[in-house]
């Protein structure tokens, strides 16, 4: 009992094919703290969880739960082992009351009323310990979310957690609930139990942790006292150094505006202002890299501009044309016929159709083209050769156009879409996370890709999570918080410092 | 390489697995049969003679087939746009009214001209009634599921009312219409090979199965040769990328359930246009939810729905023989041997599947090391 370590992972390894999702991960958790663990979308957060709670078996390494090695084989073993999880989305049935919720499971015989009676005779002492209120007899649907949440955690506390795993427990709250669940973490921590706070806001790292934990591509980057580190220190770290690498830039000088946002608002899909006012240029023979921390609007900017989302207000001009206001916006088949290429943020989500072969993948977007089809049959044997083409051409691998795209690696598939999407000699492209999920090789090549297009005087648009990756290939680099640009830089002035903390909402304005 | 390469080879896809579903199927029927006291080998020996022993029964064979190629091909193309079309029974009956009307329409004075409008309005029906869900899943996302199944009762009651009032046959008491001119009607393949000096005997086949087999091939040719079909692909398997590529996927939803629609509405011809020659309520009779498990048998590939549908089309007639000549097995189990084959070859085909996939994955993995 006198083990101070809640949890410990010893080289915890997990892949999913080639892609190794946690990478050797080491770290402790001491007893009785709150343990922050931050990462962007795809830095191996919810992999970690999904060990320690039982849902995945590791392929290698050790868990530790007070100082004994385990073997989860589900999510129950796990709670015998005292740990909790409250997930993201919740899990509680929405007709029932909180009362028949928190026994779900662990009614203790057919007798309801009997096991209810008792529950809630447990329950009070458990109330009174961390300060709850729940009204416990109204139904689950009746209720706003920040009291969903804490009954899930008085059903976690009542299972005997004594370490509690919140997975991004504050994405659904008002701030004011936020506040209060804050309130309740210090409450755990003061009666001696362990939380582990996984999210990917850092003013909640600081605000409520003692240790933070940093993520990124499956491995622990850092380990930091939260006391003795800033935010900014902590985006710089989430996105970090990948590889640093001069692209050969050559001086293109000053060139003509290719794209111009004017005063750009949207909406997000669920309603809410996702675009703020937005102004930008992009130059040919221009990068013009943006920077944030996901979820910022970088989306729903890359989907304005491709005619993917309509504009609440404002313009935006290709070429000295309109080309989308909030009356208007043009379809991705002119877009594409006017020189604007885009390479799709989330690849396999909306660049490619995963169940079809590279092949088909291969006009995706240009299946109107004359060089596809013609009076509405396709060319086959056009298209054949197109793919085979680009397969030579980028060394994708395997050299086999006929497989379903999703059996390329991340890599080999970005390759072909940007093959694709560089065919047609675009004047604009729009690209979104270039390198997500790239092998490391591939991401050389895609760089100096865009590098070339740069010099031969094309307009680029480069949306990405990674700051290194900006910095190796912007000219100008403007950064995105909360909706709105806070600050453009010229990349000679950018650092990873200064772009951290723009990309934490302090203002700058230079270049 | 979890993932990576899942699928089967063709002829593991396409052969073996709908083989053992359909030998899974016969198995549990076997013992079925042979509790209420009846050898099984017999039952099936008779089944298949009766499907395929004879003239006759290899011409009502092929005329059940016919109505669930399709039904089956309707049910397909909305799936390969991503949609669930069980509305099949109520566009079959649009479609036969929509001929039925064409015929009274043109009434004796060009047969061809009959018949050619009866092919084209029993298509424009079988699609006018499906454009209604298709409209309102994909500019109301109401879901295309419940209206479909929704409007097969009302095409049902649709077609009651008008078969007890304004189509009924003058002075008759049945929910029929009456009877179509003389010399409106599909010629019968006995009759066109009797024409080419071959003698076949009676049966109701006619030229609807050439209709079909036609279909059948516009319908792979749609789907692998041509834009839209690579577009309506690109919708079923993902909006967003339906979207990034500039394809209009409401258009699209729209577009590809009236084709469905407008096959499933065809299956008229084969009965009302091909045999019955007037309209009868309910003409359909569950041909068009049988067309969801050939859809699903075939993989819903036009050559595999062709396949799937001779099956079942043999399942019918072999069936009805069976149950005539062996007196412990009544009608109703032969609905229930096909009851099995759907569930086999459609609700539980995972439990081949999975085996079988991980069977090949232990093979390959043995190649590769």
């Amino acid at each position: 009992m006198d083990q101070p370590f809640a949890i410990e992972t010893r080289g915890l390894s997990k892949h999913f094919g080639d892609v190794r999702a946690n990478d050797e991960l080491s770290l402790i958790i001491p007893k009785g703290t709150v343990h922050g663990i931050v990462g962007e979308n795809g830095a191996g957060k919810s992999t970690l969880l999904k060990m320690l709670f039982g849902f995945y078996r590791p392929d290698g390494g050790d868990i530790l739960v007070r100082g004994e090695v385990v073997r989860f084989q589900n999510p129950m073993e796990a709670m015998g082992k005292g740990i909790g999880m409250v997930h993201q989305h919740f899990m509680l049935v929405e007709p029932f009351t909180i009362l028949e919720n928190i026994i779900l499971g662990s009614e203790g015989g057919a007798d309801l009323n009997a096991a209810k009676a008792k529950a809630r005779e447990d329950l009070k002492e458990l109330e009174e310990k961390f300060g709850f209120d729940l009204p416990f007899d109204e139904p689950v649907e009746r209720l706003s979310v920040g009291v969903r949440q804490r009954a899930e955690i008085l059903k976690a506390l009542y299972r005997g957690a004594e370490t509690l795993i919140l997975d991004e427990p504050t994405a659904v709250l008002t701030p004011q609930e936020t506040e209060q669940l804050f309130g309740l973490v210090r409450q755990l921590k003061a009666q001696g139990k362990t939380v582990l706070f996984v999210t990917h806001k850092l003013n909640e790292i600081m605000a409520v942790t003692d240790d933070v934990t940093v993520m990124r591509a499956g491995k622990v980057v850092a380990v930091r006292k939260t006391n003795e580190t800033s935010a900014a220190e902590l985006a710089e770290l989430m996105v970090g150094a990948k590889v640093a690498r001069e692209a050969a830039r050559a001086e293109t000088g000053e060139h003509k505006v290719r794209l111009s946002l004017n005063g750009v608002y949207a909406s997000g899909d669920r309603g809410h202002t996702a675009l703020t006012d937005i102004s930008l240029e992009v130059h040919d023979g221009e990068v013009l890299g943006v920077a944030g921390v996901a979820g910022n609007g970088q989306t729903e900017l890359l989907e304005v501009i491709t005619g993917l989302r309509r504009l609440a207000r404002g313009r935006i001009w290709y070429d000295g044309a309109v080309i989308a206001d909030e009356k208007t916006t043009t379809d991705p088949i002119t877009l594409r016929r006017m020189g604007v290429a885009h390479v799709a943020e989330d690849r396999l989500k909306t660049g490619v159709v995963e169940s079809m072969s590279a092949r088909e993948n291969a006009i995706l977007g240009y299946q109107r083209e004359a060089d596809f089809s013609r009076r509405g049959l396709l060319k086959l044997k056009e298209i054949a050769k197109r793919a085979a083409g680009y397969f030579e051409s980028q060394d994708v691998r395997p050299r086999n156009p006929n497989l379903p795209i999703s059996s390329f690696s991340g890599g080999n598939q970005q390759k072909l879409v940007i093959a694709r999407e560089i065919s047609r000699a675009p004047q604009l492209m729009i690209i979104g996370q270039p390198t997500r999920g790239v092998d490391i090789g591939a991401v050389t090549k895609i760089h100096d890709q865009i590098t070339e297009l740069r010099n031969a005087g094309k307009a680029i648009l480069v949306v990405s999570a990674d700051l290194d990756e900006l910095l190796a290939i912007s000219d100008r680099i403007a950064v995105m918080c909360e909706g709105e640009i806070v600050g453009t830089l010229k990349v000679e002035d950018s650092d990873e410092q200064t772009l951290g903390l723009m990309m934490a909402g302090e203002k700058r304005n230079a270049g | 390489m979890a993932g990576a390469n899942k699928k089967l080879p063709l002829w593991a896809e396409a052969g073996l697995l709908p083989t053992l579903n359909l030998l899974a199927a016969f198995l549990v029927s076997g013992l079925v049969i042979w509790g209420l006291g009846e050898d099984p080998f017999l039952a099936l020996s008779l089944l298949v003679d009766g499907a395929f022993g004879f003239q006759e029964a290899i011409g009502y064979t092929f005329y059940y087939a016919t109505n669930f190629v399709f039904t089956g091909l309707a049910v397909s193309v909305a799936y390969h746009a991503g949609l669930f079309n069980i509305g099949g029974e109520g566009q079959a009956m649009l479609g036969g009214l929509g001929l039925t009307l064409a015929v009274f329409l043109v009434g004796d004075t060009s047969p061809f001209l009959a018949i050619g409008l009866a092919i084209l309005g029993a298509a424009v029906f079988g699609a006018a009634w499906a454009f209604i869900p298709a409209w309102l899943q994909a500019k109301r996302g109401s879901h295309i599921v419940i209206t479909t199944i929704m409007f097969n009762f009302i095409a049902s009651a649709l077609l009651a009312y008008l078969l007890v009032g304004p189509l009924q046959r003058p002075g008759g008491q049945m929910p029929e219409s009456a009877d179509f001119p003389a010399g409106v009607g599909l010629v019968h393949a006995h009759d066109l090979l009797a024409m080419m000096g071959m003698e076949f005997e009676q049966s109701p086949l006619n030229v609807s199965a050439l209709i079909a087999l036609a279909c059948t091939f516009a319908v792979w040719f749609m789907l692998t040769r041509t834009r839209f079909g690579y577009e309506l692909r690109v919708v079923g398997k993902n909006h967003s990328a339906a979207r990034f590529a500039g394809i209009p996927v409401a258009r699209m939803t729209i577009v590809a359930m009236m084709l469905s629609g407008a096959l499933a509405g065809m299956m008229g011809l084969n009965e009302i246009l091909g045999e019955q020659l007037r309209l009868i309520g309910n003409f359909t009779l569950g041909y068009g939810f049988v067309g969801i498990a050939v859809a699903f048998m075939g993989r819903n590939h036009p050559v595999g729905i062709v396949l799937a549908a001779i099956l079942f089309g043999a399942l019918y007639q072999g069936g009805a023989e069976l149950a005539f000549e062996m007196p412990n097995i009544t009608r109703d189990l032969i609905v229930m041997i096909q009851g099995l084959v759907i569930l086999f070859a459609g609700a539980m085909e995972h439990l081949f599947r999975d085996p079988i996939e991980r069977l090949f994955m232990r093979f390959r993995a043995r190649e590769a090391a």
